[in-house]
């Protein structure tokens, strides 16, 4: 993993739709926020579009720490995308 | 102080309450709760319940809320045990307990160890009807009240 890379993780129906449970990729320019990488992932096809879909229920973490929309993301940063949690 | 584990096998609730009152004498309550697999979904009968969580996060959050509810209440102690993987109905899924001299403190904190830990920890399930069918579960909106009566 570069210095300029992010760890994603994708958890339960949202693993399923992207076809993926973790993934690492370099920063796509532009993207500096949870807001923008979702908007970033949506364009990158139809298991992503429809996950990441608008009014789509999916929630966030940063390093392991729930995040907003705002939270901002750098390169080195674990994300984690998952529906909201139905543990217990 | 706190107790957390994420575990594959079913935990010893005995074993957990000695573990958690062995040598103290200032403990007045231990509130307790176990969660189960029910063996149906809104009407449908379930085989099997799937969980999963968030390796590393989980148990991150649950440090958390343990300690958010050891900042709230006089605790002696508490125990957060929550299984993953493939459970089947009659199934123990989730424990908690909290130990405190009074059983006022017990029994609230034991309260609000579940609701939080149903709301602010990295699971998720996923249900198998009887007629070969998976759905994962959607979160609850009763589950969230239930939180946020414990907000500030």
């Amino acid at each position: 993993m570069s210095a300029r890379s992010l760890h994603l993780l994708y958890f339960a129906w949202l693993r399923e739709r992207v076809g993926r449970s973790e993934e690492t990729l370099d920063l796509p320019e532009g993207v500096a926020t949870v807001a923008s990488l979702t908007e970033w992932l949506r364009g990158r096809g139809d298991g992503f579009a429809a996950a990441f879909a608008p009014g789509v229920p999916v929630r966030c973490a940063v390093n392991q720490e729930f995040a907003g929309p705002d939270t901002p993301i750098a390169a080195g940063d674990e994300v984690a995308f998952f529906p909201p949690v139905t543990g217990g | 102080m706190a107790r957390v584990r994420v575990q594959t096998e079913a935990f010893d609730l005995g074993g957990e309450f000695a573990a958690l009152t062995a040598g103290r004498t200032d403990i007045g309550g231990v509130g307790c709760f176990v969660g189960t697999v029910r063996d149906s979904a809104d009407g449908r009968p379930i085989t099997a319940m799937t969980l999963e969580h968030y390796p590393g996060m989980t148990e991150r959050a649950m440090a958390a809320i343990a300690a958010q509810a050891e900042s709230r209440w006089d605790l002696l102690g508490c125990t957060l045990m929550h299984r993953i993987g493939e459970l089947h109905p009659g199934a123990p899924i989730v424990l908690v307990l909290a130990a405190a001299a009074h059983r006022q403190a017990a029994l609230d904190a034991t309260e609000f160890l579940i609701d939080w830990l149903k709301t602010r920890a990295p699971f998720w399930k996923k249900e198998r009807f009887a007629d070969g069918t998976e759905k994962w579960v959607a979160a609850r909106t009763e589950d969230d009240q239930a939180a946020a009566r414990w907000a500030g």
